[in-house]
This record gives structure tokens, C-alpha cells and sequence, in this order.
């Protein structure tokens, strides 16, 4: 369900540009936001906000890589896997991280907790290797810190479900 | 360190608000340039200085500044969507000084007569543009972006601009393109952005640090810029130092320092990872030939290191050491224009695939001798015939490589694969 809110933001981000048309990036980081993924409600309502079809939004969601087109774990790990980090190591992190988490590069977890993704250069190659979880850095990862990291992720998510349900035993996909 | 410009003061606390900025001369530049200049003799004063793109090309700044042609309205557009593998100084300067890239933005808009500008940040790079959406706001309510600005009858509106991951809109044509809502496709020039770019309007592309640099020569003076790096390639520029070396990072030096400075000096980069002999330089980001160890001499300036065969691209300079085995590191870098091609034409669609196949199979068992003529015979039907750059960049690293470590791809035939693979890159 997109919010009432966040078309109020489409539209603001339209009436910006000089031509409306140039708010379809940020419009889809927006639905994206609101839904976890870019969802066919998403591309829907952006269409309609933008005065565009739906298969020219889609055209031009399905090119660039940051949007999802399914449901993706509540957190996302993204290793970077260019030269800089491969050569300080990453190829490692990326298969201790597959072994932590038993899932595959672009693989998510059947309990919906995990995505593990590998990326391209993320800027950070001073500080490599790296990785962010949802979108935010973790720089100088060792072996050890990657371990340290998921069990802080893992206690995280955890304490939240407890919270969320009184029962704590939900482990429904979150959207 | 005195020849600090563009990372000047960049780790004070606080350097990231509009206070802190205002201590450290911050918006001078902007005064001084709304007070004392016409639009047109910031262009001269640009011309003057040397300054040039740090992005990748090294186009005199000053000079596209004035190819701009006379038509209204005009555009101005930051290319802040850093992506070239081994770069990372875009991402610093707008984490740790927004100020200074908007205070750019503000001043190049006024010297060009732009009306509105925006700032592209590559999507993956979400603190950034929040570092930077920010420093716009406190711009905005400050008065130095919006109606009338400091009283000089010069108003400006900024945008910032998020990207949502593709390496290619980092090519100019494409980020217009892909500012415009569109996919990221280049487009064909000419025309060039300076006569027709975004919604058909004459349109100044510039990098980040290049914007960044813009405010200190407002307040030195262009002949104070001057006085640093060669003749030809004048100032300073943050270069990128990753790899296996010891003390990797952004370090601002003037153009012309030697590698051996960078890579060597305590300062800086403190030598190679475990005292290893170091194998090969890539001098300017992902996209630059391969430099052999030989070059360690060679100075970092646009001249220098196109003489030695490569060029100073990005500033991002990967350290590569004696135990990392080329045809995997090259490989890597394959794997990432194959997946980074747009696809739009099809020397660099079809190229890149078979190319980044051809490297697997050298790497992981099965190369025959003949593949590794075939990677270079592909290479030309890529090269200078694709539809933008990212094709000839994708064949740098190859023929580069192939040409210094023919032996290294050679040995991987006869032994069926690469004899260094369990130990290939084990840092950690």
C-alpha cells in the first residue's frame, strides 16, 4: 500500500524539476520505501503521478539495480565484491558470510531475515573489504567483525519479533 | 600539511554544518564572486587557474565552462555519481564537507548563468546525499541558494539528485538521460551538453572534487592555484590509494608527485602489504591501463602518466602485489563492465560477456592458448567501436595486462588454471 503521504511526496518531487518526468527515480525510491520493494501497485501509482505509462516506469525500474522486484530480507547485506575489496580479501567474506547464513550470493533466508547480495565498487575501497546492511556502511570488515556483525544483526531482529508478537514465534517475511 | 586545498581542514569536527564551515573561510568564495565578478571573468579566472575535471577526462574546467552556448535557460549538473572501481574521494568530500561541493555549485551556476542546478549522487551512497541534502537546506535558509542571493540579484535553485545503481550514468550522457527519468543510456554526441543538454538546454557537467575546488581558488586567486602540481596539470587532486598497500585512503597531493611518494612514503601509502615486492600500478580507477612496477617513478599528472601508457582517469590508484595472480584480478574487473555494460550497443553488450568467459576459463581450467590472442582481438572490435567509453574502458585492464604479464595468462594454459587460486588475495 502506497501512503497518502508518499504520493503527497511524488507529487511535491514532480512540481520540483522542470519537467515532472524527472522525479521517476526519486518516485521509486519513494514506493520502494513504502513497500520494501518495487511492487506492481508501486510502479502503478508512479505511472499515474508522472502522467506515464506503466510500462515505461517499469522499463526504467528494471534498469537500474538499487530496486527490488521481490521481497528481500528485513536486512540486506551487501558485500562489495570490486577489484579493491577482491583484493583485500572480500571473495572470503562473501563465502564466510554464505556458510554463517546458509544461503547463496542473491539468496534470502527462508525465515526472511537475511539477503546476502554481492555488489559492485562501492567507494569505499580505501576502507575495504566492506559492506553495508541496508544501505549503510561497515567498513574494515575482518572475518571476526562479520561474525560479530551478524550476531548483532541476529539479536536484533530477534528482540524485535519478541516485541512485535506476544507469542515471539512470527517468522512471517516482512514485506 | 600546507599543500592540502580541497581536503583542507576536512577532519575539524562539526566541518559538516554550516557554522563549523563559515569558521573554516566557508562562503567567501561564494561573496567574494557574487561582490567583486562578473560571470564571465569567473570563467577567465577558472581558465587561468589550470584547473582540471577530476572525474576521469581532464578537460580544462575553466574552458568548458565557456563552450557553454548562449541560449536560455542553462543547466548545471554535479556529477557526483561516483562508481569507477578504486575511487573513493567523491564520497568523502560530501560525507565530511558538503559545504564546500554546494558552495561550488552555487559559484560555477553564477559564472555560467545558471538558473537551476543539481547535484547527481550515485544511489548507494544514501549518507552522502543526505550529508549533502542537508548542507543545500542550511544553504537555502542562510540565503546563499534561493531569490536574490547576499542582495547580488542572482538567484539559484539546487537539487539534489539521487541515483538508483548503474556505473554508466556516470558517463555524461547517460546521467542526463537518467536525470531526465529515463534508463541510463548514452546518448550520441554531438551534440555535446554544452549545446544541448538536459531538456535541450546548454548544460555544465562537473565532478564533485572539481566543484569542490572551485571555492579555494575564488578566495586564493587562480595564480595561488597555479602554484602547485606540473605546468600543464596544475593544482592538486585526492588520490585514491587501495589495494595491497599498507596504509590505504584519500591523499591530496600536487599533481606530479611520483608514485614512490604515494605508494612508499610513511605519509601516505607506507609501502606494500607485508613487505611484498609490489607487481603493478593501476593508475587512475578501474578503467586506466595496467602500469608494470617499472613505473614507480613516473609522476602522477595527466602528462606523465599518458607517456608511460595509461592515464591519471579517477585518481584511483590499486596497488597490486607480487602474490596476486593478474589474470584473476583482470577477471574481476571484466566481471564488472559485463555487468555495468547498458547494453544499449552491442561491440560492448556482446564484448564484455565473452571476454569476462574467455578470463573464466583461463582462470578456472580450460583456456587454451589461442584465448589468449581471442581476449585481444576482441578488445580491438571493442575499443573506439563501441557507443560511449565504457567499451574501450572495459578493455584497458586486458590489453594492458596481456601485453606485461603474457607469461602469467601463458602459464594458466599449461597448468589447465591458475596455479595461485587457494592463495590468491588471502589478506584477512
Amino acid at each position: 500500500m502506497i501512503s497518502e503521504q508518499a504520493k503527497e511526496r511524488m507529487r511535491s518531487l514532480a512540481a520540483r524539476y522542470p519537467m515532472s518526468r524527472s522525479a521517476l527515480l526519486p518516485a521509486l525510491h519513494i514506493a520502494q520505501e513504502e513497500e520494501g520493494y518495487v511492487t506492481p501497485e508501486g510502479i502503478a501509482t508512479v505511472a499515474e503521478i508522472l502522467n506515464l505509462t506503466t510500462d515505461d516506469v517499469k522499463s526504467v525500474a528494471t534498469f537500474y539495480t538499487m530496486y527490488y522486484h521481490r521481497p528481500h530480507g528485513q536486512k540486506v547485506i551487501s558485500v562489495c565484491t570490486g577489484i579493491s575489496c577482491y583484493l583485500r580479501g572480500c571473495d572470503q567474506l562473501v563465502e564466510h558470510l554464505e556458510t554463517r547464513l546458509g544461503v547463496k550470493r542473491g539468496e534470502t533466508t527462508p525465515d526472511g531475515t537475511f539477503t546476502l547480495e554481492c555488489m559492485e565498487c562501492l567507494a569505499s575501497c580505501g576502507t575495504a573489504p566492506v559492506l553495508q546492511v541496508n544501505g549503510e556502511f561497515v567498513e574494515n570488515v575482518t572475518l571476526e567483525m562479520a561474525e560479530a556483525l551478524m550476531d548483532e544483526l541476529s539479536r536484533e531482529i530477534k528482540a524485535k519479533k519478541v516485541l512485535q508478537s506476544p507469542q515471539g514465534g512470527s517468522t512471517g517475511r516482512i514485506k | 600539511m600546507p599543500e592540502l586545498i580541497v581536503t583542507k581542514d576536512i577532519d575539524a569536527p562539526g566541518l559538516d554544518t554550516l557554522e563549523v564551515y563559515r569558521q573554516h573561510e566557508g562562503y567567501q568564495g561564494l561573496e567574494k564572486a557574487l561582490k567583486e565578478y562578473q560571470p564571465e571573468e569567473l570563467v577567465d579566472m577558472m581558465k587561468k587557474s589550470g584547473l582540471r575535471g577530476r572525474g576521469g577526462a581532464g578537460f580544462p574546467t575553466g574552458l568548458k565552462w565557456s563552450f557553454l552556448a548562449k541560449t536560455e535557460p542553462r543547466y548545471l549538473c554535479c556529477n557526483a555519481d561516483e562508481s569507477e572501481p578504486g575511487t573513493f574521494k567523491d564520497r568523502m568530500l560530501m560525507e565530511k564537507n558538503p559545504h564546500q561541493l554546494v558552495e561550488g555549485v552555487i559559484i560555477t551556476s553564477y559564472a555560467c548563468r545558471v538558473a537551476v542546478a543539481f547535484i547527481y549522487v550515485r544511489g548507494e551512497l544514501a549518507y552522502a546525499a543526505r550529508q549533502v541534502e542537508r548542507a543545500v537546506q542550511e544553504a537555502y535558509a542562510a540565503g546563499y541558494i534561493g531569490k536574490n542571493i547576499m542582495g547580488s540579484g542572482y538567484s539559484l535553485e539546487v537539487i539534489v539528485h539521487r541515483g538508483a545503481g548503474a556505473y554508466i550514468c556516470g558517463e555524461e550522457s547517460a546521467l542526463m538521460e537518467s536525470l531526465e527519468g529515463r534508463r541510463g543510456y548514452p546518448r550520441l554526441k554531438p551534440p555535446f551538453p554544452a549545446a544541448v543538454g538536459l531538456y535541450g538546454g546548454p548544460t555544465v557537467i562537473n565532478n564533485c572534487e572539481t566543484l569542490s575546488t572551485v571555492p579555494s581558488i575564488l578566495r586564493n586567486g587562480p595564480e595561488w592555484y597555479g602554484t602547485f602540481g606540473t605546468e600543464k596539470s596544475k593544482g592538486t587532486r585526492v588520490f585514491c590509494l587501495s589495494g595491497q598497500v599498507k596504509k590505504p585512503g584519500n591523499y591530496e597531493l600536487p599533481l606530479g608527485t611520483p608514485f614512490r611518494t604515494l605508494i612508499y612514503d610513511e605519509r601516505y601509502g607506507g609501502g606494500i602489504l607485508g613487505d611484498k615486492e609490489l607487481k603493478a600500478i593501476i593508475p587512475g580507477g578501474s578503467s586506466s591501463p595496467i602500469l608494470g612496477a617499472d613505473k614507480l617513478d613516473v609522476t602522477m599528472d595527466y602528462e606523465a602518466i599518458a607517456a608511460a601508457g595509461s592515464m591519471g582517469g579517477s585518481g584511483g590508484v590499486i596497488i597490486i602485489s607480487e602474490d596476486t595472480c593478474m589474470v584473476g584480478a583482470i577477471l574481476r574487473i571484466t566481471e564488472f563492465y559485463r555487468d555495468e555494460s547498458c547494453g544499449k550497443c552491442t561491440p560492448c553488450r556482446e564484448g564484455t560477456y565473452w571476454l569476462t568467459e574467455l578470463l573464466h576459463r583461463l582462470e578456472h581450467g580450460g583456456g587454451k592458448q589461442k584465448d589468449i590472442d581471442l581476449l585481444v582481438d576482441i578488445c580491438d572490435n571493442l575499443a573506439g567501436k563501441s557507443f560511449c567509453p565504457l567499451g574501450d574502458a572495459a578493455t584497458s585492464s586486458i590489453v594492458s595486462g596481456v601485453k606485461l604479464f603474457r607469461e602469467e595468462f601463458v602459464e594458466h594454459v599449461r597448468l589447465g588454471g591458475c596455479p595461485r587460486h587457494q592463495a590468491h588475495a588471502g589478506v584477512h
